[in-house]
């Protein structure tokens, strides 16, 4: 199937499923066609929330996107609304490990979101995470842009199970939730390193599991240096709800039966709009913006640089740093600045 | 570099022996494609939808129930119906001789009984692809 940019971007924009799907493959595979339809849609892009679901492996996030997104589609409507309401349509991004070895990849997160089959309002896409080491698929963001075009209003974006250092969906997501899970040893520890920083939300998820209440105090008490006000009894509650600051809450879910996810998908909803009537949300606009535009100069600058100087050169320079012959940063002098040794 | 090929597993139906179906699952991620794996007890419905949101290259079915013959040919249907009929399906599981004919007729790129070398598998997959759906 091929089809020209353009109809393809009016076939996305008409709610065809087909060639929405179409487009986030061409998309995931860097070919030209999918990346200027995608620039034809990029206008429509910037309505839906997005959502980053992280934390260790087996803490539940499969199970809590499924029901989360079962809540969304069919929570009961206010009954004094005059124009007729819709449910929100939701797209999910499942990224799971490739492997290093072979590039193959078992992407599983669709087992656990069978509740989901059956609903036009919903579409989900798993993706490898093709080598990227944040979390997320170097293609993740662009792949949620093609989705957020198509008219999703709340995009779930699953990552890797992670615990330390992939923080990468901070940089995409509006609202990160971080989800841990009572008996899973250190991961409280693995957990306070880098990833709780990024919390918008944090889930302790299998809350009917002994144990449960220890994760929340370890939780708590890392939460009481950053946000005393709130996490430490010893100091006087401050009136947060005038939305001028967010102090990230910590909430209870039992994913498989639902328990705790009304509060949630509440909670989700308060922070979206903390992000619109704070400066916190146009702050955080900018810099997923300028760090997205510096990592696509970055890859289009290299693939340049290895087009234009075809002599060899680098590779003659990586042998000689390989054997120690030169350090990394002067080779790299030598090869960009034309400096002599 | 080759572009990456993504292929549905599915088990269609009631039966709960999912063994065969997470070998092939392994076999064809070690042989570099992205398997999407949906787990027991989907509905035709179900797996078309799957192969759609996910834009698969090809589908594979296990099937150990018998129920085959009513199964595959809706599965097949509805892929067409959603204009994915260039999909290839392959179908793996207890199948009697005397249904492959149908089956292929039907439109089926490959079965596999038991005891089919997984390598032979991975090498129906990579033959039932079209190598140049998009010209890529």
């Amino acid at each position: 199937m091929t089809s020209d940019p353009k109809s393809l971007a009016e076939s996305v924009l008409a709610g065809d499923r087909l060639a929405l799907a179409r487009l986030l493959t061409l998309i995931e595979n860097e070919v030209s066609e999918g990346l200027e339809a995608l620039n034809l849609l990029y206008p429509s892009t910037g309505d839906a929330h997005l959502i980053g679901i992280t934390g260790a492996p087996g803490t539940g996030k499969s199970t809590l996107v499924n029901r989360l997104t079962h809540f969304l589609r069919n929570k009961p409507q206010p009954k004094d609304v005059q124009a007729p309401h819709h449910s929100p349509r939701v797209a999910i991004v499942a990224v799971d490990p490739s492997s290093p070895f072979t590039g193959g990849a078992i992407l599983g997160d669709r087992i656990r979101m069978r509740d989901l089959a059956g609903d036009a309002g919903v579409f989900i896409r798993s993706m490898a995470s093709r080598g990227a080491v944040g979390g997320l698929a170097k293609a993740t963001a662009s792949v949620v842009e093609g989705l957020d075009a198509a008219g999703f209003n709340s995009i779930l974006i699953e990552t890797v199970g992670a615990g330390q250092a992939e923080v990468e969906i901070a940089r995409t997501a509006h609202t990160t939730v971080v989800i841990s899970a009572p008996g899973l040893g250190d991961e409280v520890q693995a957990i306070k390193a880098g990833i709780l920083e990024i919390a918008d939300v944090l889930v302790v998820n299998k809350a009917d599991l002994p144990g449960a209440d220890n994760t929340l105090r370890v939780l708590r008490s890392a939460l009481k240096l950053g946000y005393p006000e709130k996490y430490d009894s010893k100091v006087e509650e401050k009136d947060t709800a005038d939305g001028s600051t967010w102090v990230p809450p910590i909430l209870s879910t039992v994913a498989t039966s639902g328990e705790g996810i009304p509060d949630l998908a509440q909670v989700l909803e308060d922070h979206r709009h903390y992000l619109e009537i704070s400066s916190e949300g146009h702050r955080r606009e900018r810099e997923h913006l300028r760090f997205r535009l510096n990592q696509l100069l970055r890859d289009h600058l290299i693939a340049r640089f290895v087009e234009e100087n075809p002599d060899g050169r680098y590779e003659e320079l990586f042998e000689r740093v390989l054997a120690r012959e030169l350090e990394p940063r002067k080779a790299i002098r030598l090869l960009v600045q034309g400096e002599t040794e | 570099m080759p572009r990456k090929l993504r292929v549905l597993i599915a088990k269609p139906g009631l039966d709960g022996h999912d063994r065969g179906a997470k070998v092939i699952a392994r076999a064809l991620r070690d042989a570099g494609f992205e398997v999407i794996y949906t787990g027991l007890r989907q509905t035709p419905e179900m797996i078309a939808e799957a192969a759609l949101q996910e834009d698969v290259d090809a589908v594979g079915l296990s099937i150990l129930s018998g129920a085959h013959m009513a199964l595959v040919p809706r599965i097949l249907e509805i892929l067409q119906e959603q204009g994915q009929q260039s999909v290839p399906v392959l179908l793996g599981g207890i199948i009697p001789d005397e249904d492959i004919p149908r089956l292929n007729k039907a439109g089926v790129a490959a079965i596999f009984g038991p005891g089919t070398n997984t390598h032979a598998v991975v090498e129906a997959f990579h033959e039932a692809i079209h190598p140049a759906r998009d010209g890529e």
